[in-house]
C-alpha cells in the first residue's frame, strides 16, 4: 500500500521523460573515470573512528560506468554512554560497495549494492536511481529507491534480530540562470525491526533499564538548496532541510558555503552548518513514569549543533585530456549542546565537540 | 493520513507537470541555452565535487544525528550502529 | 505484496520509465535540406572565415566548448576524419563558444586540432543555429544545404560521420 504512490510516480516519470525527450536527443554524460584514496578520521565525544577509504570508477564502452568502494572504520569507543554504563571497546567496520551507472539517451540509471560488516552488525543495501534530463538539460528529475536489510547482534550472544529499511527519494535540479542553480530533494525512510541498540540503557526513576524502542519508524525530509556564482570563480551555496518522523523528532538543518578558485591550481571551500533537533516523544534523560517506549539515546534528544568546515583542493599534476591528480584536505569542527541529556559524572547538561578530518588524493583519467 | 500528505503532494506535482506536457501546453522555452552554461560547468558551482568525501560526511552525520535523508548524496548511511 | 515483490515491481517500472525515454525519437534544431545559415567568424589562425566560401566542399560544422566533456572526447575523431577526407574536398569548421578565446586556443593546441577553429564568443552563430545540445555537429553538402544534424556525442557517432561524409563527397 505504501509503495503505490511511488510506483505511480515512476509511471508518470516514464511518461514525462518520453514526451519531453521526443523533442530532443541529448545524451546523459557518464561520470568521469576516477580513483580516490582517502584517510578519514572522526574524533568526538570520546569516540574515535578512523581508517582508509578507496573509490574507483571506470567506464566501459562509453555506455556504462562501474564503481567499487572500500571503506574501513577502526573504532575506539569511549563515549559517555559507554564509559558510564559499560567499558570502552575497539572494533573494525568494513564496508564494500559496487555500483553500475548506465546511460540511456538523456537518462542515467544507477544500480548500487553495498555491505557493511562489523562484529555485531551486518547491513546490506541495494539501491536503484533514475535521473532524467528534461528541457534540454535545464531540469533533471531523479527518482530513487533503496532497500536495506540488517542483521543485528550483540557481542556476547551473537546475531539475534533483524532490521529492514526502505528509502524513497525524489529530486529535482533546475537551472535558474546562467549562474544560478537550485535543487529540491524529498526522501521518505521507513524502518522495521530492531531499531535500538542492545548495549544502550535508559534511565527510569534513576535506575538503568534496557532501552525500549519502537519496532517501526517512518521519517520524511525535504531539502531545498541553491548555488550561484556571485563573483568570477566565487560561488555561494545555501541549503535548508526540514525533517520529521513518527517518533516525533523534528530537525532543521541550515548550510551556508563559499567556494573559490584561486589561480589554476587551488580551490578552497568554507562552510557553516547549523543543526537543531527536537527529541523523540519517548526520549527521557531520567524518566519519571513507566512508558511503553523509553530511550536515553542522546542522538534522539533535543539539541543543537554548529559546525564550521573548510576544504582545500590542490591540482598537483595535470596532462589535459589524459589525467589530473588532485590533493585534498578537509576539516570540520562541530560543537553540540544537549538540552535534556546530562553527564551523570557531573550532573550538568552534556556538551561535546567533534572533529572530522579527511586527507585524500584523487585522480581523473 | 497526515503523514502521507507531503508525498501525495509530490506526486500531484509530477502529475501536473505530466499533464502539461501531455496536453501539449506551451512549455516555456529553455531560457538558458546549452551554449550559455559555461559558468555552471565550473567546479565551484557543483553541489558535490567529491563523492567519497561527501559519502563520509553523510555517514558521520547519519550516525551522530537523529535525522536522515533528502541530502542529495548517493548512498548515504549504512544503518550500522 | 511482500517487500521483495514490491521491490521487483518498482525496479521493473523504473526500467520501463528509462526505456520510454530511449524509445523517443530525436528531432533536429536545424531542419535538414534547408540552406545552412551563412556566417563569418574570426579564426584562431587570425583570418576571418566565411561558410559560404566553402561551397563546393563538404563542410562539417562542429560547435564545441572547452567546458564540455563530450566535445573534448569527440575532437580526436574529428581530427582523424579531417586528415582522412581533406584531400577529397572536406573541411571541418570547429566553432568554439567559450567566453575566453585563450582557453579555446590552449585546448585546441592540446588536442592537436589541425582544422580551422572559429570563435563565436558572443554566441551569435549559436543562436542563429538554435543549438539545443553541446556538442552539435552539422554536415553541409557541396551546395550549402544542411544534410545531417547530430546532437550530442556518444561513442560510435564517428562511424556515422564517416559514412555520411563519404556519401556527401560522392555527390
Amino acid at each position: 500500500m505504501r509503495g503505490l504512490p511511488f510506483l505511480a510516480a515512476a509511471r508518470l516519470l516514464g511518461a514525462l521523460g518520453g514526451m519531453v525527450a521526443a523533442g530532443h536527443a541529448p545524451a546523459a554524460e557518464l561520470p568521469e573515470d576516477r580513483a580516490d584514496l582517502m584517510y578519514h578520521r572522526y574524533d568526538g565525544g570520546g569516540v574515535e573512528a578512523h581508517g582508509p577509504a578507496l573509490l574507483v570508477r571506470k567506464s566501459l564502452l562509453n555506455k556504462v560506468s562501474l564503481s567499487a568502494l572500500y571503506y574501513a572504520d577502526i573504532v575506539s569507543n569511549a563515549s559517555i554512554d559507554v564509559v558510564t554504563t559499560a567499558s570502552p571497546y575497539d572494533e573494525t567496520r568494513n564496508e564494500f560497495g559496487f555500483a553500475v551507472d548506465y546511460a540511456v539517451r538523456d537518462a542515467m540509471i544507477t544500480f548500487a549494492a553495498s555491505r557493511s560488516d562489523e562484529p555485531d552488525y551486518i547491513a546490506d543495501s541495494f539501491s536503484l536511481d533514475v535521473a532524467q534530463e528534461v528541457f534540454t538539460g535545464m531540469t533533471t528529475v531523479s527518482l530513487g529507491y533503496t532497500y536495506g536489510s540488517d542483521d543485528v547482534g550483540k557481542r556476547d550472544i551473537g546475531f539475534f534480530d533483524q532490521a529492514k529499511h526502505s528509502r524513497y527519494r525524489l529530486g529535482l535540479t533546475q537551472i535558474l540562470t546562467p549562474t544560478w542553480l537550485a535543487s529540491a530533494n524529498f526522501e521518505i525512510v521507513s524502518d522495521d525491526g530492531f531499531l535500538g541498540s542492545p548495549y544502550r540503557s535508559a534511565r527510569v526513576f534513576g535506575a538503568a533499564v534496557p532501552e525500549r524502542v519502537p519496532r517501526t519508524r517512518t521519517s520524511r525530509a525535504v531539502k531545498g538548496r541553491v548555488i550561484g556564482e556571485i563573483a568570477p570563480a566565487l560561488a555561494l551555496r545555501g541549503e535548508y532541510r526540514y525533517f520529521w518522523d513518527t517518533w516525533d523528532i523534528t530537525a532543521h538543518t541550515f548550510d551556508l558555503g563559499l567556494s573559490r578558485r584561486f589561480g589554476e591550481k587551488w580551490l578552497i571551500d568554507a562552510y557553516a552548518r547549523a543543526y537543531r533537533q527536537d527529541g523523540a516523544l519517548f526520549y527521557a534523560d531520567n524518566a519519571t513514569s513507566e512508558t511503553l517506549y523509553v530511550t536515553r539515546n542522546r542522538q534522539l534528544s533535543t539539541y543543537n549543533s554548529v559546525a564550521l568546515g573548510a576544504r582545500a583542493t590542490y591540482t598537483w599534476m595535470q596532462v589535459p585530456g589524459k589525467y589530473e591528480i588532485r590533493l585534498h584536505g578537509a576539516l570540520e569542527r562541530t560543537n553540540t549542546d544537549f538540552s535534556d541529556f546530562t553527564d551523570v559524572r557531573t550532573g550538568s547538561l552534556y556538551s561535546s565537540d567533534a572533529t572530522v578530518l579527511q586527507l585524500f588524493v584523487s585522480a581523473d583519467f | 493520513m497526515k503523514s502521507v500528505m507531503p508525498f501525495r503532494a509530490g506526486i500531484a506535482l509530477l502529475a501536473t507537470a505530466a499533464a502539461l506536457v501531455l496536453g501539449g501546453c506551451a512549455m516555456p522555452q529553455p531560457w538558458v541555452k546549452p551554449y550559455e552554461r559555461e559558468r555552471l560547468a565550473d567546479p565551484v558551482m557543483q553541489f558535490q565535487r567529491d563523492a567519497l568525501s561527501a559519502k563520509h560526511f553523510e555517514h558521520v552525520r547519519e550516525v551522530r544525528e537523529g535525522s536522515r535523508g533528502a541530502t542529495g548524496v548517493q548512498g548515504g548511511g549504512c544503518g550500522c550502529n | 505484496m511482500t517487500s521483495i515483490a514490491r521491490l521487483l515491481q518498482t525496479a521493473r517500472l523504473l526500467a520501463l520509465a528509462a526505456l520510454a525515454v530511449a524509445g523517443a525519437a530525436a528531432s533536429a534544431a536545424i531542419t535538414p535540406s534547408a540552406g545552412a545559415p551563412d556566417f563569418t567568424l574570426p579564426s584562431l589562425g587570425g583570418s576571418n572565415l566565411r561558410l559560404q566560401e566553402q561551397r563546393g566542399q563538404v563542410v562539417m560544422v562542429n560547435f564545441w566548448a572547452t567546458w564540455c566533456g563530450p566535445c573534448r572526447v569527440e575532437m580526436p575523431h574529428l581530427s582523424r576524419l579531417y586528415d582522412k577526407y581533406r584531400g577529397s574536398g572536406f573541411v571541418v569548421f570547429a566553432v568554439n563558444i567559450d567566453e575566453d578565446p585563450r582557453k579555446a586556443a590552449s585546448v585546441a593546441a592540446q588536442l592537436g586540432m589541425r582544422f580551422p577553429v572559429l570563435l563565436d564568443t558572443d554566441k551569435k552563430v549559436s543562436r542563429m543555429y538554435d543549438l539545443s545540445t553541446m556538442p552539435s555537429t552539422i554536415l553541409i553538402d557541396r551546395d550549402g544545404r544542411v544534410r545531417y544534424v547530430h546532437q550530442g556525442y556518444r561513442s560510435g557517432y564517428e562511424d556515422t560521420y564517416d559514412k555520411q561524409i563519404r556519401e556527401l563527397l560522392r555527390e
